[in-house]
């Protein structure tokens, strides 16, 4: 789960991480008044949108009055923002952040994430703050500083000194502060079982004071039972709908842009159905993995989603039934074809426990656009098939 | 012969009373697992499978001489599950819980590591060696005996290519489901030297996925040290960027971790990398046929 930049602050400012003063508005009065709160004399207007890149997609200006306040905020409240992390449709700003201007001496990059092959988290700085740090990472490796922390000892002394000699940093009142800082940010990536978290800018202010001038936090998914103030800032207005509505249901939803829709158990084989779809020279219109616990009701609302895809031309059902009997399965699509009207052609594969039976329940119910296949290859032909006839 | 398991090998459950826990555990004895007992915290001394349930690992281990759990205890439980089995002297505990916290993991198995036990897992579907003894929850009635190692991070893509393999005519010394998590036990690197020193194996199926680099580092270690073939398949050539494709680790993120940078990596290592998982069965034939 990610949340917006107005809400990573508060984080910080809870664990003493020093960030600008700014408000969140959702109107532009609010925007106003929390500008005359703040004082000026500078301020920025900041899209609150759960993607990177806002700053030059148009979602960031300074202000000099607040006057200036009112205008950017009605400029930028409501409009659609694409950035390079959006997607060309875009996210509607429904929220903004009035903060307070910083005197920028420099700008870097601070970030904890998890390093995969080390099993620990990795705190990376780089002294090339405001890109992308993809950019940096592609373009000039060596300007990202990685320091790893085990954390069964924490975050040491060492650790904090390989952050500042690496970004060069000499000056010791500022070597303090910026080690303060980047062991409070590692503190608050554990206490929250954070995922990554990100401060792109970090910058050193004139007078040698380190802000976080922007926030981004992710958070893993299956510790958030246990931090109910978190869960409490998602927004589900940034969230896919239909990802979330095929939540709800135990199933995993990811759209694409192909034509041919799929419904399949185990994220592996979903995946593996996609590749082979389009290694068959059809596109695939979704990712679907309807878990271990298929049935008529899972299956009906796998149906209904796939299908409010207007681009969908036909459907290919992957089942490998293990634990799960595919006679069963073959019942709940028979079900679900009740329940839902399904106007385009549905291939079904069911393989492995109660093939047999499954293939011979879905013959004699004889339905005029279910077609069976015998496995995956046959299936994928049969869909990319189906998908072209209906073109 | 096979790896980590065969048909002496005495395993416990925890969270073995659970419904979860009875199912699997039930099917796993009907398989002829030797599950020789299982622990469930206050019902110690009582029965449950015609097993005996202990409130301890510790219990458990000093009174069965078990060496393997398997575990089913919620998400949350995991990582202590974990090491109770490690510091009960466990030497492998095989993890099937799905949605434990990566926080929790990473401390887990460097805790088990210190104790030398191995992890398979979490959030997998097990370890079999077909025909004596499966731990996990795969449909064992697949997995005919045979001499193809399979190591996969996907479940339902563990069945579909141990039935490919099975259909060639081949079938299975050992099938490992690694899990998809970001922090996960045993993996390709441990394993492909296990089935390498195998004399009942003579050649390995991979099937990897996108995120991470677990499939370079295995690239890098087949080239130096596997003679045996080896078939490989990644999930998620199609996935888009930046988007989690059902599995917590499955994610190619800030660009890094793509189908087509482990196919590359692998074929660099001699391996055979078919596109789709539809081909693993007959790579799985041409290689043995070669040899």
């Amino acid at each position: 789960m990610n949340i917006h930049e107005y809400q990573a602050k508060q984080i910080f400012a809870k664990y003493g991480v020093p960030t600008p003063k700014g408000l969140m508005a959702e109107s532009v009065d609010q925007a106003v008044k929390n500008a005359e709160i703040l004082g000026g004399p500078i301020w920025v207007v900041k899209a609150q949108i759960h993607a990177g890149g806002r700053g030059l997609g148009g979602g960031v200006k300074l202000a000099r009055s607040i006057e200036e306040v009112e205008k950017l905020s009605r400029e930028i409240l409501g409009m659609t923002l694409v950035t390079h992390q959006t997607g060309p449709e875009g996210k509607l700003v429904q929220k903004l952040y009035i903060e307070d201007g910083a005197d920028i001496k420099d700008e870097l990059y601070l970030g904890v994430v998890l390093d995969r092959a080390r099993e620990m988290p990795v705190i990376m700085a780089s002294t090339e703050g405001g890109m992308a740090i993809e950019d940096v990472a592609h373009d000039s490796p060596e300007k990202i500083i990685k320091v790893a922390v085990d954390p069964a000892i924490g975050f040491q002394g060492f650790h904090g000194r390989e952050l500042v000699f690496g970004l060069g940093i000499t000056d010791p009142s500022e070597q303090k502060k910026f080690i303060d800082f980047a062991s409070k940010l590692y503190k608050l990536y554990m206490e929250n079982d954070a995922e990554m978290i990100e401060i792109n800018p970090l910058v050193k202010t004139g007078s040698g004071e380190f802000l976080a001038l922007d926030g981004k936090m992710g958070f893993d998914d299956s510790a958030l039972g246990r931090h109910p103030d978190i869960e409490a800032m998602r927004d589900i207005s940034e969230e896919d709908a239909d990802e979330r509505e095929a939540g709800k249901y135990g199933l995993s939803y990811v759209s694409l842009d192909g034509e041919i829709g799929c419904m399949v158990n185990g994220a592996g084989l979903a995946m593996g159905t996609m590749d082979t779809i389009n290694y068959m020279g059809g596109t695939p219109a979704n990712f679907l993995d309807v878990g271990g616990k298929a049935n008529a009701e899972t299956v009906a609302k796998g149906f209904e989603i796939i299908l409010k895809n207007p681009k969908v031309k036909a459907i290919f059902v992957n089942i490998f039934g293990g634990i799960v009997r595919c006679d069963r399965i073959a019942n709940g699509i028979l079900e679900a074809t009740k329940l839902v009207d399904v106007h385009v052609p549905v291939i079904v594969r069911l393989d492995g426990t109660n093939a047999p039976e499954a293939a011979e329940i879905l013959r004699n119910a004889n339905i005029a656009n279910v077609i069976a296949a015998t496995d995956l290859a046959d299936g994928a032909a049969k869909a990319v098939a189906a998908a072209k006839q209906a073109k | 012969m096979s790896i980590l398991v065969n048909k002496d090998t005495k395993v416990i459950v925890q969270g073995f009373t659970g419904k979860e826990g009875s199912f699997h555990a039930e099917q796993c004895l009907a398989y002829g697992t030797k599950i020789v007992g299982g622990v469930t915290p206050n019902k110690g001394g009582t029965e449950h499978l015609g097993q005996p349930v202990f409130n301890t690992v510790k219990d458990a281990v000093a009174t069965t001489g078990a060496t393997v759990s398997m575990i089913f205890v919620p998400p949350v439980f995991v990582a202590d599950a974990v090491m109770e089995a490690a510091d009960a002297g466990i030497e492998l505990a095989v993890i099937i819980t799905e949605g434990a916290p990566v926080r929790d993991m990473q401390a887990a198995k460097a805790y088990a590591m210190k104790h030398g036990m191995k992890t398979i897992g979490p959030n997998c579907p097990g370890i079999i060696t077909a025909e004596e003894c499966k731990i996990g929850i795969m449909p064992g009635m697949i997995f005919k005996k045979g001499n193809v190692g399979l190591i996969s991070k996907s479940g339902t893509l563990t069945y579909e290519g141990a039935n490919q393999v099975c259909r060639e005519g081949f079938g299975i010394s050992t099938a490992v489901g690694i899990g998809g998590d970001p922090i996960i036990g045993l993996s390709y690197k441990q394993l492909l030297p296990m089935f390498e020193a195998d004399p009942e194996t003579h050649a390995i199926v991979m099937i990897g996925e996108i995120g991470g680099d677990l499939e370079i580092q295995a690239a890098a270690y087949i080239k130096e040290h596997i003679t045996k073939p080896v078939v490989a398949f990644i999930a998620g050539q199609t996935a888009p960027k930046g988007k989690r494709m059902g599995h917590a680790g499955a994610i190619v993120s800030g660009g890094a971790g793509t189908a087509a940078e482990k196919m590359a990596a692998l074929e660099a290592a001699g391996v055979k990398v078919v596109v789709s998982p539809a081909e693993i069965g007959k790579a799985i034939a041409e290689v043995l046929a070669k040899k």
